[in-house]
């Protein structure tokens, strides 16, 4: 267990200082969500309901940089590590599989706090954006709580993307969708009442509420035990995928096929 | 002759060779799909913030994107090259820069219009946002002329591309600020003097306000006007792209670094 544990500790640190030093990885968890912030700023400040603007929309935006950067770091996992050679050694190496890959997932996870910092300093140094939070100790577990359970959103899409061809596409597909459905930007009763169950089953419609509500007010409690749960059954899903791509790959020699 | 023959056929051919990865299953969700979830997106943030009415947004955002296709199919006329090992061979030959490159650009605004054109009529089907009849024609127009001006920044941007090495990242950042500055989704009259004054010499800005005014029922001689502006801000792209080609080009046989990354 305790071997377990710092494997993913060591790969977790060398995975964060990996994707660090990309400069596509950076530029885009930092960047991109200080556009869609400095937009919804303006389309709440302009609107006949504002709501809570600025944080509300800098945090959506920061969420919305996590989700991008599991979508196509951890569903171009695999892929990548086949493009760079490394793929073998992955999975030869003594411990499970999953345990060389969850470090990975929730690394990619973790390059979202660049996003998250980022439209809340953009906010600051630039609107003026107020960075007193309702609740700062539940803000931190909060977040945390969000980059753990998409780290193993991140899992399961690592390990089924693969068995697609053209995986990136569906990253492509899946980034306005889940930003939508999930409420990032929106108040979710907008939406029609058959996204409803499409939303609760995805990790940062939970994320995004509880670390709102440590922000601006709100029991974050709930909305943090469903990140906790919904992270459970990402682990199992993963763990099930996961084994099967090993096995698939191992039975028909295909591991460094393109 | 040759020149001509460069424009169409060298252009058809050159785009057929950098995208022969396009297919289908990268096509439809890339550029059919996430249009419409980006208008999907910012039609629900309007709501939700109670700014502007769903033809607003479809309007903007349908526009807007012809810019994923302009400004990362035009960096791939460079970079592509270069990832194949081929830009050694285009630029040493002593092919005529503007057709050689202009012809590349013809195939990436015909897809730029379509992927425009389509979006634009999915999110109307979606969101029920109906439009006068007589204001599709003139719409067809203002797709083509933002098509245009947008390719011109995708040559500026392809010129670009010889010295930068992460132009992906370069061309997200671009589509940004358009997604921003262009009033795609916010009314220019309340951004900031400054991002008004930057709006009006981009490309796309004009060709958004004329699409709106069309939709609104104006005739289409009352946007003769903004699609001129438009058409003259692709020319100057289009004109700054190549010198920008030219001078790269010249320091890159100066320093040796063309196929440098």
């Amino acid at each position: 267990m305790s071997q377990a544990f710092r494997l993913f500790w060591t790969g977790w640190v060398f995975n964060v200082k990996n994707l660090t030093m990309s400069g596509f990885f950076i530029l885009n968890a930092t960047i991109s969500p200080i556009f869609f912030a400095t937009i919804a700023h303006y389309m709440f400040a302009s609107g006949a309901r504002p709501g809570s603007g600025l944080v509300y929309a800098s945090l959506g935006a920061g969420m919305m940089g996590i989700w991008s950067s599991v979508l196509f770091g951890s569903g171009g996992l695999i892929q990548w590590q086949r493009w760079q050679g490394t793929l073998e050694y992955v999975i030869g190496v003594p411990p499970r599989l999953i345990v060389v890959v969850l470090p990975m997932t929730v690394a990619t996870a973790s390059i979202g706090l660049y996003s998250i910092a980022s439209t809340l300093l953009w906010g600051r140094i630039i609107f003026g954006l107020p960075l007193d939070f309702v609740h700062p100790a539940w803000f931190v577990v909060a977040l945390v709580g969000s980059i753990v359970s998409l780290g193993l959103l991140g899992l399961v899409l690592s390990s089924t993307f693969v068995l697609l061809r053209n995986a990136n596409s569906l990253s492509n597909l899946l980034e306005y969708p889940v930003w939508l459905v999930t409420g990032l930007l929106i108040s979710l009763s907008l939406l029609p009442g058959w996204t409803r169950p499409i939303s609760w089953v995805l990790a940062p419609t939970w994320g995004i509420r509880g670390i709102r509500y440590a922000a601006l007010g709100g029991d974050p409690v709930f909305p943090i035990v469903m990140c906790a749960a919904l992270g459970l059954i990402y682990l199992a899903i993963g763990h099930y995928t996961l084994g099967y791509f090993e096995v698939r790959a191992r039975k028909s020699a295909t591991l460094a096929l393109r | 002759m040759n020149s001509f023959r460069l424009f169409f056929v060298g252009g058809l051919t050159s785009y057929r060779a950098l995208f022969y990865w396009l297919s289908p299953t990268i096509y439809i969700p890339s550029l059919i799909v996430a249009p419409i979830f980006q208008i999907l997106l910012f039609a629900y943030i309007g709501r939700s913030a109670g700014l502007q009415s769903d033809v607003f947004y479809v309007t903007g955002n349908a526009i807007q994107y012809a810019a994923i296709p302009c400004l990362f199919a035009m960096s791939q006329t460079v970079s592509g090259e270069r990832y194949q090992n081929t830009l050694h061979a285009i630029l040493v030959s002593p092919a005529n820069r503007f057709p050689l490159f202009v012809g590349r650009a013809l195939p990436v605004m015909g897809n730029a219009a379509f992927v425009s054109a389509f979006s634009f009529a999915a999110g109307c089907v979606i969101l029920g946002v109906s439009l006068p009849a007589g204001s599709i024609p003139g719409l067809a127009v203002v797709i083509l002329v933002a098509a245009f001006s947008c390719t011109g920044l995708g040559l500026t941007n392809a010129a670009v591309s010889l010295r930068v090495r992460e132009n992906a990242v370069l061309s997200n950042v671009i589509f940004g600020f358009l997604l921003i500055f262009t009033g795609a989704n916010v009314p220019i009259s309340e951004l900031p003097t400054w991002m008004q004054d930057v709006s009006h010499v981009l490309p796309l800005t004009h060709a958004i306000q004329a699409a709106r005014d069309l939709a609104a029922g104006e005739p289409f001689s009352d946007v003769t006007g903004l699609l001129a502006t438009e058409l003259g801000i692709g020319i100057a792209y289009l004109a700054g792209g190549l010198a920008l080609l030219r001078v790269f080009e010249w320091q890159g046989r100066k320093h040796a670094t063309l196929e440098q990354l």
